[in-house]
């Protein structure tokens, strides 16, 4: 343990230097921005699933006394930014022109000299609708007579997005052909949302005389974003600084660009005044990027005896109104490949179809790297309904089927490479760790007496890190990190990152990783991060990439450095690089271990007036562009134990056990407390978040009274162990944690209250798990209620 | 943020000069209390009231005490005092059990059984419990005061007996020997609205039920009082099947709305299933 006395110089439990600040109110996110003549803005939406706009009269709004501007689709269309391109290659609009396509959609911006002003002049804002009927349910959107929501594609006349395909479809059938045991169920991943505790907003200032924008902005992807703003609004891409200050969460919500943002950029070219637009919870709520929302039926062919022969997965994926998911170009349904899980196949194959509903634009990776969540559920629900299906014990049957660890690197049936693991070791940790045979006794006991007590497991492997350049880009930026270290003459040194912590901690992580590589201490280096202008060129904060690709670039720039220094070092000695050998922090002369320099003297040296080689430049500085070379492949199991009141329907958590292994561990106790949050959401995603609509396509969950977060106590106290299994092609081995909890646990927790429920000879039911779904099931009503 | 529409604020001093003020400004004026049902219902613009009349400073109001037979709580007691009060929580445990699930701390620092009682949301747990407690509730006006029984006291969802120009000042729970109560409530998660909760005071003689009051929140338009499970109750002895019956009758007689908190079977079930439950622990409370 680090104590004030003992710097840590790597890796190991160290406070997060963040804290300070966030725990002393000093935090400064984009709501605390204020700019001298700062202008407000407000968004009118729609209060419509879909309806064609007849008319829009914004007279009545510019008459306020405080009102400034008012934007519509038709103002934004002379200056061709009407429609903005979303990240997966189609068109969102940022204000409607002829019709809106969700309840939430923008309709008009209004900018005031004040917060209150601005929303008191949309009610003076009269918009004429003519009503559509609306696709909400996905299963429909695809009927002959369904009604067309994507007008404005030429040509569109139907809901129909994308068909994708991975796996071997003939093989997989063959294997199901002749399979001893076959068991299908149909599931949903609800719509649920990433909540971020700090809703997205920004503040847009444009200085005319420099012809220059200035954009704080809650992004997670702040390089992206400048990039995007010169492609789409023709502004210089060196005229654009765009500013991710702290950000109160973002979960793959603060991904895209939204209309929002767009607008008060255009007001503030408009009005030359910095304009602020922060939205409320519900804006956040039912406007941006909601996650998951997959129908999902899955089907598993196995030997009567247990051993799992093939998968094969149909999904239905609901894009909402604009397809804005966030994900490679290449990748539709991002990396839902993954469906084939931890185990060793025969064959694999899986099949989704992207859809139009009238509802809010998304299906973003929340806290997950793409759609890694739905797959993990897909086959850990799967291999329980087997597990059932075969009266076969579900940790039992994972055992059985786990790949093993000379099969790695293994090459699923989808094409994905795992770089390393090690499962039966995770999984035995994890059932030891519950106490699971005594456990399973206790739930006889209490079936007895009428109690009903469950246990799930579930076993899980993500692929994160994203990604190797020759396949993976985001809208044609290819997926790499930069990183610049410069270490000062006293030996203190500055780290920049394209990456931007939403709270995962890289302003401590990253320090620790320099730390680790130079032997200084890590409050030694500052991190900067999260400004266009300070900071090298990448692609942001999301999908569990920060550590697999920034930390990677974080390392391999450390070493530039290091080998820098061992040059500089060698002069000061006068001895050959060569001859020089490194222990952490210090160069010194093979065999005359007194001989040596120690970084900090080498940064002196190298500022000052030691004479250089021969090509070899002053200062100690070094850059780099990290390219990964594969993903990394987390893994881990989970046990849940939960109680179900047989008379109420009533689930509470007794107790969850996480073993993860995400490889390298660099701060432990931020590896703890990213599962720990993880987890929570898992609570959450399996027991009460849910984003519904109904016929007409209302949002029912606008606020956090509808739209329920776990609090303290729906959160057990968790009991997390480690393995380690290093990734083989990253430079410090370390894979990624951050979405892990959230991949693995939702399963753990469902599989646990249907072992709950199996008295009643339930094998599923749809998430969320509130008491009245549980009560329904009990009653063996097999759909859900809303 | 959500902002409401524009509105002017008055601060009483009084409950005479709230009750001038409402006068004076006519049917668009409201009273705010803890402001945890009002404001966000303002923010959310579903309601525009012009003037605000505060009534935090009236101190008059706050208190919970013993007087002549009865427990007497002023209007402007918050939820926080209720749960903190030895004397509430001895003669009436059924509000402590209510407290605890409702909402949360922060909205009980500030919200008002008043207000509460107001609001007469259908799913607000302290009008079951006053409900099931046998309240009366004094209402004053600029003209003088009346007292009203907790049964005509709410007139429908969001209405209650309490006139534009009125208070609610004063929440009376009369006080009798070998009492015994107690709620029950299932929530989706802590600090969530009732998916159906019930309230149950029995008060005992000679081990029999000598009277009782049963009140359901969340399962009608307004909250339920059950004078058909009372009356099956009433003069009986406690027993399992006894409380099966009045349970199967309060299911029978509550008027659930489908909602996302579930569906109108599951909440008339638990309308009999938490009923059963209140009753259990309320006899074992009087009886022990
Ligand atoms: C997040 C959240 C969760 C909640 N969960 C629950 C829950 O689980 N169970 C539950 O029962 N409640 C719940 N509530 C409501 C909470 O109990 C409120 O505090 C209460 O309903 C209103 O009390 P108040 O003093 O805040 O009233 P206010 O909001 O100030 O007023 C409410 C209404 O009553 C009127 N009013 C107030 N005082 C008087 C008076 N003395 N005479 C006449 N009229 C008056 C006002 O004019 C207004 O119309 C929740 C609230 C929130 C914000």
């Amino acid at each position: 343990m680090a104590t004030a006395e003992q710097p840590v110089l790597g890796y190991g439990r160290m406070k997060r230097k963040e804290d300070p600040r966030f725990v002393r109110g000093k935090g400064r996110y984009v709501d605390d921005v204020s700019l001298p003549g700062m202008l407000h803005g407000a968004v009118l939406r729609s209060p419509l699933a879909h309806a064609r706009i007849l008319s829009i009269d914004t007279s009545a709004a510019l008459q306020h006394p405080k009102v400034h501007a008012v934007i519509t689709g038709r103002d934004l269309e002379a200056q061709k930014l009407a429609w903005a391109p979303t990240l997966s290659a189609d068109v969102q609009a940022v204000l409607a022109l002829d019709k809106v396509c969700f309840q939430g959609q923008e309709v008009a911006f209004v900018v005031a000299d004040d917060h209150y002003s601005a929303r008191d002049a949309l009610e003076l804002i009269d918009v004429e609708y003519e009503p559509l009927p609306a696709v909400v349910d996905p299963r429909k959107a695809l009927d002959p007579d369904a009604p067309v929501i994507r007008e404005d594609i030429e040509g569109k006349s139907d809901n129909h997005i994308f068909d994708w395909e991975a796996g071997d479809r003939d093989a997989t059938d063959a294997v199901f052909e002749r399979a001893e045991v076959v068991v299908a169920q149909d599931m949903i991943y609800p719509r649920i949302h990433p909540a971020p505790m700090e809703t997205c907003g920004c503040v847009a200032d444009f200085d005319a005389v420099e012809g220059k924008l200035t954009l704080w902005c809650t992004t997670q992807a702040p390089h992206a974003h400048r990039t995007l703003y010169a492609l789409v609004a023709g502004l210089p891409e060196h005229k654009i600084r765009v500013i991710s200050p702290d950000i109160g969460g973002g979960f793959g919500n603060k991904v895209g660009i939204y209309p929002g943002y767009v607008c008060s950029v255009v007001t503030s070219i408009v009005t030359g005044r910095p304009v602020k637009w922060m939205e409320d919870r519900t804006e956040n709520l039912t406007s941006t990027a909601f996650a998951r929302d997959y129908v999902m039926r899955g089907e598993i062919a196995a030997t009567r005896d247990g051993k799992i022969q093939a998968v094969r997965v149909r999904v239905l994926a609901d894009h909402g109104a604009f397809n804005a998911t966030a994900q490679p170009s290449k990748y539709p349904a991002g990396f839902f490949h993954i469906f084939t899980g931890s185990y060793d196949l025969e064959a694999a194959h899986c099949r989704v179809t992207g859809v139009y509903t009238n509802k809010a634009p998304g299906g973003v990776a929340y806290r997950c790297s793409f759609r890694v969540t739905e797959a993990a559920y897909a086959i850990e629900r799967m291999v329980d309904v087997l597990a059932d299906e075969l009266g076969v014990d579900p940790a039992e049957l994972r055992m059985r089927n786990l790949i093993r660890p000379e099969q790695f690197p293994y090459r699923s049936k989808t094409g994905w490479v795992y770089d390393s693991g090690d499962y039966e070791p995770a999984l035995r940790m994890a059932l030891e760790m519950a106490g699971y045979d005594r456990l399973r006794e206790e739930q006889g006991e209490r079936r007895e007496r009428g109690e009903l007590m469950g246990i799930g497991v579930s076993f899980f492997t993500e692929t994160v890190g994203a990604g190797p350049r020759r396949d993976m880009d985001i809208v044609g930026l290819g997926m790499a990190d930069g990183a610049d270290l410069r270490v000062h003459p006293t030996g203190k040194a500055v780290l920049g990152i394209s990456v931007q912590t939403q709270g995962q901690g890289h302003e401590t992580t990253f320090a620790q990783i320099v730390a680790e590589e130079l032997g200084i201490p890590a409050e030694d280096v500052q991190v900067v991060h999260g400004d266009t202008d300070e900071t090298p060129f990448g692609l942001g904060t999301y999908g569990s990439r920060s550590t697999p690709v920034s930390g990677a670039a974080a390392a391999v720039v450390a070493r530039k450095v290091r080998e820098k220094a061992r040059l500089i070092a060698a002069a000061m000695l006068e001895a050959s690089p060569a001859d020089l050998e490194w222990e952490k922090g210090r160069w010194y002369v093979k065999g005359d271990p007194e001989q040596g320099k120690t970084i900090q003297e080498i940064a002196m040296g190298a500022h000052g007036t030691v004479e250089l080689p021969e090509g070899v430049e002053g200062g100690l500085e070094a850059q780099t562009v990290y390219n990964p070379s594969n993903l990394t492949f987390p893994f881990g199991a989970y046990v849940c134990v939960v109680d179900v009141d047989p008379g109420t329907g009533q689930v509470k958590v007794r107790r969850f056990v996480a073993v993860d292994d995400c490889g390298t561990r660099i701060n432990p106790m931020i590896v703890e407390g990213q599962i720990h949050g993880g987890l929570a959401e898992g609570v959450g995603i399996a027991l009460m978040e849910l984003i519904a609509f109904d016929e007409d396509g209302n949002c029912l969950n606008g606020s956090f009274m509808d739209y329920l977060i776990p609090t303290a106590k729906e959160v057990p106290n968790f009991e997390l162990g480690a393995t380690v299994t290093p990734s083989p092609h990253h430079p410090i081995g370390a894979k990624g944690v951050g979405e892990s909890p959230t991949v693995g646990s939702p399963p753990a927790i469902v599989n646990a209250v249907i072992d709950a429920l199996e008295p009643f000879g339930v094998r599923h039911v749809d998430m969320p798990l509130t008491p009245a779904r549980v009560w329904a099931a009990m009653q063996g009503h097999t759909e859900p209620p809303a | 943020m959500q902002v409401p529409a524009p509105f002017d604020y008055e601060r009483a001093t009084s409950v005479e000069h709230a009750l001038s003020l409402l006068e004076r400004l006519g049917p668009e004026a409201r009273l705010i209390a803890g402001g945890h049902s009002l404001l966000p219902m303002m923010k959310l613009r579903l309601a525009a009231p012009e003037h605000l009349v505060d009534i935090n400073d009236l101190h008059e109001l706050d208190y919970i005490r013993e007087e002549a037979g009865e427990l007497r709580i002023g209007a402007l007691a918050r939820h926080r005092e209720l749960l903190e009060s030895e004397l509430l929580g001895r003669r009436f445990p059924i509000f402590h059990d209510a407290e605890r699930v409702i909402a949360d701390p922060l909205v009980r620092n500030r919200g008002t059984i008043g207000g509460a009682l107001c609001q007469a949301d259908p799913s607000e747990d302290l009008s079951a419990a006053c409900a099931a407690a046998h309240a009366r509730l004094v209402i004053r006006g600029l003209g003088g005061e009346r007292v009203v029984e907790m049964a005509d006291f709410h007139r429908g969802p969001y209405e209650t007996a309490v006139g534009p120009s009125e208070i609610l000042a004063e929440i009376r729970l009369p006080l009798r020997e070998a009492a015994g109560s107690a709620y029950e409530k299932v929530e989706r998660r802590t600090g969530d609205w009732a998916v159906a909760a019930a309230g149950v005071c029995v008060w005992m003689s000679d081990g029999a039920i000598a009277d009782v009051g049963v009140g359901l929140a969340a399962v009608g338009s307004s909250a339920v009082h059950c004078a058909r499970a009372e009356e099956v109750l009433r003069g009986e002895r406690p027993s399992e099947e006894l409380f099966d019956a009045a349970a199967d009758l309060a299911a029978a007689d509550c008027s659930p709305a489908a909602d996302q908190r579930g569906p109108v079977e599951y909440k008339r079930h638990l309308a009999g299933e938490l009923t059963r439950r209140a009753l259990r622990r309320a006899v074992a409370r009087a009886l022990g």
